[in-house]
């Protein structure tokens, strides 16, 4: 067949039902109106001075240190956990899988109350820490990045398992017949071969913790400087003061659709 | 560098009742066995109990269609597969045995693997897919890198160190899945199916290449294959396996020329004719005929090899010079390069090799009726 037959034939192929066209495009409506309308109200000429105020910049700090965190915390504690769901044979491992997707579909306020109640003063883990060592994690900026990591956690686990299901455990074996033991395989073969699934995770739970609003609220509360993220900053000021709601909520957008356009790539060519 | 045996020294002589080895013929010509394996493994559907021993410098071939378990087979001699049953033996130290507790793993055992698609690491580069087991058994970087890149050489690589896998073309990475291999020393080189992921045509050269570099390998070899050509050309001793079984062990021409089982007749693609020996120049072929041959039949059950190319086909029945005659039906007609492969039913069910003028001339289409002769030094008969 001809190139230019062969390339009709794809451009056909691609072609949608007309029946999907209308519905398709009032799903992009529906998603970018809330935008634009946002945009349109953006108040541009006093958004240099809007940006700059200790409310704005406040937020804007505490949320990247506070996401940044979580998403290390989800790094170093979620791989491991990924690779056990992925390769251990254990009972109750889909009961396992089940509870650490569990934050994912809860309501984040659930999250943050039954965080209150584990490290709360009075809490399960948190009473006897506060009273061994006087130590308090909640309204505290370690209980914002506690709670962001507790939201966070799953969508690096998820990420990791799949990317580390799909690893050709053939290479694993080649590197043990030529003396690699466990740990050398880990490192050398499995984690680099895991590298893309490890790095989308790590970027999904950063942008899932900079959104973190309920379990933030609920544990950390919100204090300006201390556990008010920029979430949080935008909630507060809708009512009060819409012009800096808005700023902040442009900068959210700016910075997530930063995040998001290269991962989408990735996802989609994986 | 020789990498260090452990485990414990095994029992050398503690034989496992649970296998019984059953290969037939001993280790060829070069000595001393290196392994010796009595593998048993129940996986899925298949059952295998295979005894296995290569000589230090020899070249097994294990034959055998897919399913026979002669990956399973490999996989247990590197340590990939536990055994369930037998021993495994490499220079007299145990490194697998059920029954006595004692499994060495896969990283501890000096034994070479070149998988079936190679395995490149897709990451590294030809040097350091090559540097990698050096560099996992402890070695500094720098003297791995050297002394990969001296294996690389070696096999013609010289100018490919720094490509990756995805620029390599089938032989190449062939030969840089050689190299990794070999770059730790093993005293046992495995190969999976080596040809298997070429095209036809890049085959016949690589399988000729193939054979130098693994005569070049001074260890004991062992690989396994699908493909008789693969066998015949690299091995210096084929062990033929079925349904987990060793069905006929031998030096390739020995078992080309006088297959045990109809699986091997059909890959070398020799008739096999059953039949009862009669005490004089004839033997009593299972389907009623009666062949005359040209050594008195000592033996009472026998196999009798026919060519397909001794076949010869008449209108008539042919008289004149002693031949062995039956009357047949024709079968399937198949093109066989410059030859015509007719399949013939009736008495004597053999495949007659022919040229395609001289199929025109008889006329030849399935359900003809012909007559088919041999000649009585063109039967080779052995004791089954």
């Amino acid at each position: 067949m001809s190139p230019a037959g062969r390339s009709r034939r794809v451009a056909s192929r691609d072609r949608p039902p007309y029946a999907l066209v209308p519905l398709a495009v009032l799903a992009v409506a529906f998603l970018v109106v809330p935008f634009v309308a946002l945009l349109q109200r953006a108040p541009w000429s006093d958004l240099g001075r809007l940006l700059g105020r200790p409310l704005v910049t406040d937020a804007l700090r505490l949320s990247l240190v506070s996401a940044t965190a979580a998403a290390g915390v989800a790094l170093v504690l979620g791989v491991p956990l990924a690779w056990v769901l992925a390769r251990a044979r254990f009972p109750g491992r889909s009961l396992l899988r089940a509870l650490v997707t569990l934050p994912m579909v809860l309501p984040p306020v659930v999250g943050g109350a039954a965080l209150l109640l584990a490290f709360g003063r009075r809490g399960l883990v948190g009473g006897p820490v506060y009273d061994a060592t006087g130590l308090l994690l909640p309204f505290s900026t370690w209980g914002v990045i506690v709670a962001n990591s507790f939201v966070a956690l799953p969508f690096l686990v998820i990420t990791v398992e799949a990317g580390l299901r799909s690893v050709d455990r053939r290479y694993e074996d080649a590197a043990a017949t030529l003396g690699a033991d466990r740990w050398t395989v880990l490192r050398r073969v499995t984690l680099p071969m895991v590298a893309p699934s490890i790095l989308a995770g790590t970027l999904l739970a950063w942008a899932r913790a900079l959104g973190e609003f309920g379990a933030t609220v609920t544990f950390a509360g919100n204090l300006q400087g201390r556990t008010q993220t920029m979430p949080l900053a935008v909630f507060l000021a809708r009512e009060s003061d819409r012009g800096a709601a808005i700023a902040l909520s442009l900068v959210l957008i700016a910075v997530s659709l930063a995040v998001l356009v290269p991962l989408r790539d990735r996802w989609l060519t994986a | 560098m020789s990498p260090d045996v452990p485990g414990p020294a095994g029992r050398p002589e503690a034989a496992s009742p649970a296998v019984t080895p059953r290969v037939a013929d001993g280790p060829g010509p070069a000595g001393r066995p290196v392994l010796r394996a009595a593998l048993g493994v129940r996986l899925g559907a298949l059952d295998l109990d295979l005894a296995l021993e290569v000589a230090d410098g020899e070249v097994v071939a294990v034959l055998g269609p897919n399913g026979a378990g002669k990956t399973t087979a490999l996989r247990a001699i590197a340590g990939l597969q536990p055994l369930d049953r037998g021993r495994i033996e490499l220079d007299g130290c145990v490194l697998d045995d059920p029954d006595a507790g004692i499994f060495v793993p896969t990283h501890e055992r000096p034994v070479g693997v070149v998988f079936q698609d190679y395995l490149l690491f897709p990451r590294l580069d030809a040097l350091d897919n090559v540097a990698f087991g050096l560099r996992a058994r402890g070695r500094p970087k720098a003297e791995a890198r050297r002394r990969a890149a001296e294996w690389l050489e070696r096999l013609g690589l010289g100018d490919h160190l720094h490509a990756r896998p995805a620029a390599l073309s089938g032989g190449q990475s062939q030969r840089v899945a050689l190299a990794r291999a070999l770059a730790t020393d093993p005293r046992l080189l495995l190969l999976d199916e080596p040809l298997a992921a070429l095209d036809a045509r890049a085959r016949i050269q690589i399988r000729a290449e193939l054979r130098r570099h693994l005569a070049s390998f001074p260890g004991a070899r062992l690989l396994v294959t699908h493909d008789p050509l693969d066998a015949l050309v690299l091995a210096d001793r084929l062990v033929v396996v079925d349904g987990g079984r060793v069905t006929q062990a031998g030096p390739p021409a020995e078992v080309a020329r006088r297959p045990r089982t109809r699986y091997v007749a059909d890959l070398v693609g020799v008739n096999l004719v059953h039949g009862t020996g009669g005490g004089d120049h004839t033997v009593a072929t299972e389907g009623g005929v009666r062949l005359t041959v040209a050594e008195p039949v000592s033996a009472r059950d026998v196999a009798v090899a026919i060519r397909p190319r001794a076949v010869a086909l008449h209108p008539d029945e042919p008289h004149g010079s002693p031949r062995n005659a039956w009357e047949a039906t024709v079968g399937e007609i198949e093109p066989d390069r410059d030859r015509v492969r007719v399949r013939l039913d009736g008495p004597l069910p053999v495949a007659a090799e022919i040229t395609p003028a001289a199929m025109a001339e008889l006329r030849l289409a399935p359900g003809v009726r012909v007559w088919a002769s041999v000649k009585a030094v063109d039967l080779d008969v052995y004791p089954r």
